[in-house]
């Protein structure tokens, strides 16, 4: 996969070379009353040292079912992955050891939530329950634990750290709760770091602060970061590269500043037409028609051609490329820009 | 559809294009903190809405931003009455509507409908589309006649684009955009002059957003719609509304067109609100100012002293503790909450 | 028009809804392979559950026992007695024996039911009653009218169904209250229903406060309407699931309670035919005819595990996490 290749923007840190986490070809379905859900159908991507990488999608495109599979939290009965690998460091997670997962995603690959209250059990203190990751994978005593999450609760900016590392989660705002999981998230210095809508539940001024922090702490400590986000805003202010997704599939990839500037698939340009402009007040937005796709029941060929202005069908297609048959694959467009559109260069204009 | 009819026993007079609609006059919502499970006893009160001043032309949208806590919904459920306030007045076509009784109340909200953020608990799971966009004929039964309802029924669904052979329907069978447009058919029934739109956007994906925006704007310009637009997203609101007001823990910080709010935002708030909003043009990247706000939303059980704001402000001095500074025009061209106020231009002006 | 066609048609307005805001172009409902209502996505849950056809199978059987007794009793009269056959244990022709008065223990037995299907149903009648409007009334209102009905839902509760029904049923005869001092089915279910009524009530109660602050209600009430209304249309339809399952399993129960409190002799009085009364004959004899017991309560167990099995298949079916 080329995403690797693609330079990185100006003044970004690159440490180590090759990706750290790779994806390939993972497939996830559901098993439900109303028949078998295609959540994911062979998602492929990779995420290097340093870099952020954003995983832009609405609900049901699969962003956060194939996060969910690389940490290994499925709930399997109902979900099962069907095929691919993910590896890191050189292993297939996916065939290792349970033992050997657990060793791995802690310190390796950590995650963060969007509902860190959820996330946080609520009847320890925070304290203990950062201070948790110390003694469970490092096994520092107690003490020695509680010193170390003091520590990390001042470097993810939580004022008054030493006072508050026996308060409860609930004594905690929403941004600060968000905090304390990023403070868990990186008690071990993983190299990769999956933030799953981190600030869809904040609001605008809190989101501003932890985007900055993960920011920061990105720079520290030169993890690869997975953003999973449907908010193209964000994408464009703190990631380098983004794969954007629909029903499932990587549908264009490549730089944050290529995709956004110029979409070479029709659904990211549909997206970028679609929402309003806090800097100007614009015409009519242009929606995208119809709705999200039901995933029990993907449109054949194009998952997207039911919603896309530019499909091509009967006469108007070309041969083995008829957008309502053919599925087309995520192929490399120009240099550096990968997108599943059979006419990409036509959205393009190359 | 037609304008809503004038009926002339009626006891409110109809309002012409341009003028006041709505006023709201220094509104309060105080809830109380009670304590004690059979002898209640109150410990305090949460300032949900404290003081808001706000004006709605008839065919305008007013948009109302805020963070969550600011109180913003709480003036929607104040606005249509499903709450009671604790002081101050909401002057509807003239009339307070504190003082309206049975009849002008009725009147009142048939006049005056809402649309909710959740498209799946605002609509009733055991009813059909039918039912739901029909049953307020039920209770104001002179707008249509029991004979024709069914066929206005599946007028106003096709009007907001769905399709009218799904009125045997229920609710779960419809995505969250579809489930969205049934309740401003719902809203849309009752032949309003107001429509409080409540967040109608925030739950939707992208990509079904602007379907709905566009279906507001275009049911405003034909039924003369009035909107209050409450919403956090700064863009949205920017996008639909004529006037914006921002709220911050229960009154309004700065009101003004959404051009000077926008562009020349005179309140700390407002201005660092305005750099929080990710852009999504990456030209635009780094562009903008950035002004990071320190701290948390103080509790509104308990806020501060003076200006609400002053505990998280980069220019607060002595009286900012003091004299709460009142929404007036300071020489910026618009009202502003603050002693302080100096328009700033935080966001990028788009080339195009 | 084929099909195919026709879904071309839908396609095309679906991409039309968007860029027109659906003007004259229906958008197409993209969850077309969900057709149905809560209740018939109920019904499918319901009729892949073994334990429900387990319930249902023994319920119907239990219902049609109840309903024509002379069919199950094989056309013997569960009176016509003969002291010679006293106590004789099960044969061919007499499937489950004799008992004490030499009467066809078959025959009893199933006469037996009517009179617990009777006062089950009339008990969890008026259970529904007394649960559903005083907790519509309590979760609606709240405030003080919740505290006060909530405070006498307590103070219920304190007194034990099987105790409030043994003092109400010994002290029921001397009183001139109609039902209740005639010592009938309709006493007996009168005083478990009267100690019984609470769950319920708390059940509607919590389920009304639930959906009373939901959107919807909110949008009834906004549009004006009635409390009544409110109450009718919005709150209680939604609030009916839980109170449903509980009905079902309570029917059960209050059987059970019924046959207690004939066995304790406050209940149904001699020569009624129940099975309380039956295991209370019985017991005397447990060593000599223990057939005596075991039938009776065999068939009241059944009956009551009959009820709670369709309770809980009902809940798994009307709780809609229990779907993905």
């Amino acid at each position: 996969m080329s995403t690797a290749s693609t330079s990185a923007p100006a003044g970004q840190a690159r440490a180590g070379s090759g990706p750290v986490l790779e994806v390939d070809d993972l497939r996830v379905q559901f098993r439900t009353d109303s028949g078998l859900v295609n959540a994911v159908n062979g998602v492929s991507y990779t995420v290097s040292a340093g870099e952020t990488l954003a995983i832009l999608g609405e609900s049901g495109s699969g962003k956060s079912v194939s996060a969910q599979a690389i940490m290994g939290i499925l709930d399997m009965p109902p979900a099962e992955i069907t095929s691919g690998r993910i590896m890191f460091e050189g292993r297939d997670l996916l065939t290792v050891s349970p033992e050997e997962q657990r060793k791995v995603r802690g310190p390796g690959i950590s995650m963060i939530f969007q509902d860190a209250l959820s996330s946080l059990n609520p009847v320890y203190s925070v304290g203990y329950q950062i201070g948790e990751m110390f003694r469970a994978h490092r096994g520092m005593s107690r003490k020695d634990a509680k010193k170390q999450a003091v520590e990390l609760m001042d470097r993810v900016r939580i004022p008054a750290a030493a006072q508050r590392v026996n308060d409860y989660p609930h004594q905690f705002s929403g941004g600060m709760r968000q905090r304390v999981m990023i403070a868990m998230a990186i008690a071990l210095d993983p190299r990769i770091l999956i933030a799953d809508e981190p600030t869809t539940a904040l609001d605008v001024t809190v989101q501003a602060q932890v985007m900055d922090l993960l920011k920061d702490l990105q720079r520290d400590t030169g993890m690869g970061l997975v953003l999973i986000t449907h908010d193209l805003g964000v994408v464009n202010e703190v990631a380098d590269n983004v794969a954007v997704m629909y029903a499932g599939r990587i549908v264009e990839r490549g730089t944050v500043d290529d995709v956004f500037g110029n979409p070479a698939h029709p659904y990211t340009e549909g997206l970028m037409s679609s929402i309003p402009q806090v800097e100007a007040k614009g015409g009519r937005l242009q929606p995208i028609g119809g709705q999200p796709p039901n995933l029990a029941n993907i449109p054949s060929g194009c998952p997207f051609h039911p919603r896309c202005p530019k499909r091509r069908t009967g006469a108007d297609a070309l041969p083995g490329r008829h957008c309502a048959e053919d599925v087309p694959p995520l192929r490399l467009v120009v240099p550096g820009r990968e997108a599943a559109c059979h006419y990409s260069e036509e959205v393009l204009g190359v | 559809m037609s304008e809503p009819t004038d009926d002339a026993a009626a006891p409110l007079q109809p309002v012409a294009p341009g003028e006041v609609l709505l006023e709201v006059n220094d509104l309060k919502k105080h809830f109380p903190l009670t304590q004690g499970i059979v002898f209640k006893r109150t410990v305090g009160h949460v300032r949900a809405v404290d003081g808001v001043n706000l004006t709605l032309r008839r065919g305008e949208t007013l948009g109302l931003v805020g963070e969550s806590g600011c109180g913003k919904s709480t003036v929607s459920k104040l606005l249509v009455a499903l709450e009671k306030p604790t002081s101050g007045e909401i002057v509807y076509k003239g009339r307070d509507v504190a003082k309206m009784g049975g009849r002008a109340l009725k009147q009142y909200r048939r006049e005056v409908q809402i649309i909710f953020q959740d498209p799946y608990a605002s609509l009733n799971p055991r009813m059909t589309v039918g039912d739901i966009v029909a049953e307020g004929w039920s209770v104001h039964a002179d707008i249509a006649p029991r004979k024709g309802r069914l066929q206005r029924t599946q007028e106003l669904m096709e009007r907001v684009g769905l399709n009218p052979d799904f009125v045997n329907r229920y609710p779960h069978q419809f995505s969250g955009g579809q489930r969205q447009r049934i309740g401003i058919a719902r809203a849309l029934a009752l032949q309003p002059e107001i429509i409080v739109c409540d967040e109608p956007v925030s739950a939707l994906d992208v990509s079904v957003q602007a379907q709905v925006v566009n279906l507001l704007e275009d049911l405003q310009d034909d039924f003369g719609l009035s909107y209050l637009f409450i919403a956090h997203d700064l863009s949205v609101v920017r996008h639909i509304s004529d006037r914006v007001a921002v709220m911050y823990l229960g009154s309004v910080v700065e009101e003004g067109t959404d051009t000077e709010v926008y562009t020349s935002a005179s309140h700390p708030y407002t201005q660092a609100l305005l750099s929080s909003v990710p852009v999504h043009e990456p030209q635009l990247r780094g562009l903008k100012e950035r002004i990071l706000l320190q701290g948390d939303v103080p509790s509104p059980a308990n806020p501060p002293s003076g200006c609400r704001f002053r505990t998280r402000c980069w220019k607060a001095q002595d009286i900012c503790a003091t004299e709460a500074p009142a929404l007036v025009d300071r020489g910026q061209g618009h009202a502003s909450a603050c002693h302080f106020a100096e328009a700033r231009t935080v966001i990028p002006v788009d080339v195009d | 028009m084929t099909d195919q066609q026709q879904q071309l048609d839908l396609r095309k307005d679906e991409v039309e809804a968007g860029t027109t805001t659906g003007l004259a172009s229906p958008s197409v409902d993209v969850t077309d392979s969900r057709q149905n209502s809560l209740w018939s996505d109920a019904w499918r849950s319901l009729k892949r559950n073994p334990l429900f056809w387990l319930g249902a199978t023994f319920g119907i059987v239990f219902l049609l026992i109840a309903i024509a007794p002379q069919v199950f009793a094989r056309g013997v009269d569960p009176r016509a007695c003969d002291l010679a056959n006293s106590k004789a244990t099960p044969s061919a022709d007499h499937w489950f024996g004799y008992d004490v008065q030499g009467c066809d223990y078959l025959a009893n037995v199933v006469y037996g039911a009517r009179n617990s299907l009777i006062i089950g149903i009339f008990a969890v009648l008026v259970v529904l009653l007394l649960g559903v409007v005083v907790g519509a009334i309590a979760g609606f209102y709240g405030g003080f009218t919740d505290g006060l009905l909530s405070r006498i839902a307590d103070i219920f509760y304190a007194l034990p169904l099987i105790l409030g029904a043994l003092v109400l049923l010994r002290v029921g005869p001397e009183t001139s209250i109609p039902i209740l001092n005639s010592r009938g089915p309709g006493a007996v279910a009168l005083a478990l229903a009267l100690f019984g009524w609470m769950t319920a009530m708390r059940l509607v109660r919590s389920q009304v406060i639930a959906v009373k602050s939901s959107d919807y209600v909110a949008a009834a009430r906004a549009m004006g309407a009635s409390d009544i209304r409110i109450l009718v249309r919005h709150i209680l339809p939604n609030a009916v699931a839980p109170v449903l399952v509980y009905t079902t399993i309570t029917i059960g129960v209050l059987i059970a309670a019924e046959a207690t409190l004939t066995y304790l002799g406050v209940g149904l009085q001699r020569p009624a035919i129940s099975w309380g009364l039956q295991i209370e004959a019985g017991q005397d004899s447990i060593r000599s005819a223990p057939h005596l017991v075991l039938f009776p309560s065999l068939i009241l167990t059944m009956t009551v595990m009959a009820f709670v099995m369709m309770g809980d298949a009902l809940r798994d079916a009307l709780d809609p996490r229990q779907r993905s």
